[in-house]
């Protein structure tokens, strides 16, 4: 029988065999963290301590009061040493809090367990999910409170837990659901109890078998109601609107969001994060990183605290190979290279590929032979050869007429591109010029 | 044969004449008048169609002049000359503003910065900024793809081998495009007494400033210790000059800045243009 899967993507090599089978080692604690205070989407927090306080774990150190925002709490018990502007893993310099460890064990601070939670009133289950600082932990790190509580208009019917995990050289959400698996199915039903919906999914690319069948195994002994999907492996299977395709076979309409369709998509590393703000009430300090790639000497998967330089995990995975040659933050077809390895990780932070071989780009890109392989790789059904010529000539009233916003921006068509141009920059530069054009559009009006 | 010729010169004779009382007759009847001074106001401007004036092009801004929705020193790019003209045509009285130069505040070329690693992507300076901003280390200072050169209506710039971009002082006229395009807001536009420059954009430490860019300003003070209170003041870890207060004559000696980024204008700079 063929699994079920959505229309178009492509089929990246997934160089899973580095880390799919390795145990999830806990990394020991770190002598300094970087607590970024933009690991989200939505308004930066501001900063709540000072300068040489003594803080503990799970404290929170940011905090705004918009609400698609999300506080940020310190991973570690000690002393706050600097409060500056540091490199980001994404690119530029923003403001984090520098803290000193003074402690050999972690002081906690937690917020009070909800235990029954069965019982517990949605409003105050949401307003947990919001002070654990939990945001999408697959990668765009939206808030989570925000995704849990649509506008009344919309009916949400049903949850689809993302297990695909279709980056390339992850496996982090593989090996959570083999080993954390419990956690995983309270996390989701928590969930499902705080947007009110039925019918749950698992969706589970089909080359993690044993993760199906641990999860299957959890379902049926949990006696939950969920039901557990084996996906075919293609990418990206794993992006929301694709996802909501195969799974449910509702299609997202253009410009819109899942809740359109009546569901909600969260990510593993999500549900275990709110079971942890939930029934043991601590905020979302550490978080499982793949470290891996041919570059790297022991490649592993770590549960790192929030805020540890790349070198520290690096170091603890035996350290870069002579030959490595480039460090990704994320996995190799959205993930951004890195050029500091003092970079914290963030929240949405989900793995460490070290990458031996040269990577993808070529010197020079060559000039477009209008082949359309990009056509017949994009899964949002876009023109990206056309699009990204169109921003090149800055055509921007074109190019987002061809629906150029609605670009997830998965990397598919230049990973196809047999003249290797960089079609997605040239999509990001579009975005931006069709944002500038709206923008002028709104002054002028 | 003779026919033949005969007859192709009568019919094509014929038709040139028929098709050209038509014209004549159109050009009577259907004749648009237009102002004269539209005309009269775009032979004074430089017709390069920068976009400046904020009007599509030269002709259009002419017709917003005569129309009364522009104002006659509305071409930023125009000459002290030009404008008084357009300004006699149109009637009124302007003064003529200080002739605007770009400034390009950054001397990171490829010598002075260090680099992040190798950059593959579009060679272009807003593209890379959305993703890293380039292989240069410093996040303040020129990414050094041109983008500003490409757009330059002038030819008043050009990147020079060490890959900053040079303004051509007798060139520029001050239209702004390249102030506009600069993702980094490296460039900016200077009124020409502006003689006095900070070179630098970094706001890092000092210490980490010294790291990414020998030419980095350092915030060390010591020009403004050599000027009088409030001429040139310190912020974000970088010496900036009132321009109100003072810059305009080159006085104090700029060799005594240690990065080198404090700069008079009108030496080397232009001597470089001229090789």
């Amino acid at each position: 029988m063929r699994l079920p899967t959505f229309i178009k993507g492509v089929h990246p090599n997934d160089y899973k065999h580095f880390t799919c089978t390795k145990l999830i080692e806990t990394l020991p604690l770190p002598d300094h963290v970087f607590i970024s205070l933009q690991q989200h989407i939505g308004a930066p927090c501001t900063v709540v301590v000072e300068k040489g306080q003594e803080i503990k774990t799970g404290q929170v150190v940011g905090s705004s009061d918009a609400y698609v925002s999300s506080p940020v709490h310190s991973s570690i018990t000690g002393k706050v040493k600097d409060i500056g502007t540091f490199v980001h893993p994404v690119g530029g310099k923003v403001q984090m809090v520098y803290i000193q460890r003074t402690a050999d064990e972690d002081q906690w601070e937690l917020m009070p367990a909800i235990s029954d939670w069965q019982s517990a009133s949605i409003d105050r289950l949401n307003q947990r999910v919001r002070a654990a600082g939990i945001v999408g932990l697959g990668g765009a790190a939206f808030p989570t409170h925000v995704k849990l509580a649509p506008p009344k208009d919309k009916t949400i019917d049903s949850f689809i837990l993302n297990g695909c995990e279709c980056e390339p050289f992850l496996t982090a959400d593989h090996r959570a659901m083999v080993e954390q698996t419990d956690k995983i199915l309270a996390g989701m039903a928590i969930i499902m109890k705080i947007l009110g919906v039925k019918d749950g999914f698992i969706g589970i690319e089909n080359n993690k078998p044993d993760a199906i069948e641990t999860m299957r195994a959890a379902v049926r002994q949990g006696e939950y109601n969920f039901k557990v999907v084996s996906l075919q492996v293609k990418y990206p299977q794993g992006a929301e609107k694709m996802l909501i395709q195969s799974v449910l076979k509702r299609q997202v309409p253009t410009g819109g969001l899942p809740m359109d369709v009546g569901t909600v998509v969260n990510n593993i590393g999500t549900a275990i994060a709110v079971a942890n703000a939930v029934i043991t009430g601590k905020a979302l300090v550490e978080r499982i990183v793949t470290v891996t790639g041919d570059g790297i000497n022991e490649p592993k998967n770590v549960l790192a605290r929030i805020g540890t330089p790349f070198q520290d995990i690096l170091n603890h995975c035996g350290g870069l190979k002579e030959e490595a040659i480039q460090v990704f933050m994320g996995g190799p077809m959205m993930g951004m290279a890195q050029y500091n390895l003092q970079v914290p990780i963030v929240k949405a932070t989900s793995g460490i590929v070290c990458t031996a071989e040269k990577g993808q780009p070529a010197e020079r890109a060559m000039p477009c032979i209008r082949c359309g392989t990009c056509v017949s790789a994009c899964p949002m059904f876009l023109l990206p050869t056309r699009i990204a010529r169109l921003s090149e000539m800055g055509h921007t009233a074109e190019s987002e007429d061809l629906g150029i916003m609605n670009c997830i921006e998965c990397g598919s068509c230049s990973f196809v591109c047999p003249s290797q141009i960089p079609l997605v920059q040239w999509i990001r530069l579009g975005k931006l010029q069709v944002g500038e054009m709206k923008r002028k559009e709104k002054e002028a009006a | 044969m003779i026919s033949s010729i005969l007859i192709s010169m009568a019919s094509m004779g014929g038709m040139g004449l028929l098709f050209s009382a038509g014209l004549a007759v159109a050009n009577k009847k259907f004749y648009v008048a237009e102002d004269p001074r539209i005309t009269a106001v775009m032979e004074e401007l430089p017709r390069a169609n920068c976009g400046g004036c904020g009007y599509p092009g030269c002709a259009n801004f002419a017709e917003n002049v005569v129309s009364g929705t522009a104002l006659a020193n509305g071409c930023p790019v125009n000459t002290a000359d030009g404008t008084e003209t357009i300004a006699r045509i149109m009637g009124v009285d302007v003064e003529t503003g200080e002739r605007l130069i770009a400034r390009v505040i950054c001397r990171g070329g490829d010598y002075e910065t260090a680099k992040k690693g190798t950059y593959h992507g579009i060679m272009s300076c807003t593209a890379a900024h959305l993703m890293g901003g380039g292989d240069r280390l410093c996040d303040y200072g020129c990414i050094g793809y041109g983008e500003c050169v490409d757009v330059c209506p002038f030819d008043a710039m050009y990147m020079n081998e060490n890959h900053l971009p040079v303004v051509i002082e007798d060139k520029c006229t001050g239209c702004g495009n390249c102030a506009d395009v600069c993702p980094r807001d490296v460039i900016e536009m200077h009124p020409e007494s502006h003689k006095l420059f900070i070179m630098c954009k970094n706001e890092d430490a000092p210490k980490e400033a010294r790291q990414t860019c020998i030419k980095a300003c350092i915030g060390c003070g010591i020009c403004i210790r050599a000027v009088e209170e409030g001429e040139i003041v310190l912020e974000d870890n970088l010496a900036r000059i009132n321009y109100d207060k003072y810059g305009r004559v080159p006085v104090i000696p700029t060799e005594k800045c240690a990065p080198g980024s404090f700069v008079t204008f009108g030496e080397e700079e232009s001597a470089e243009a001229a090789a």
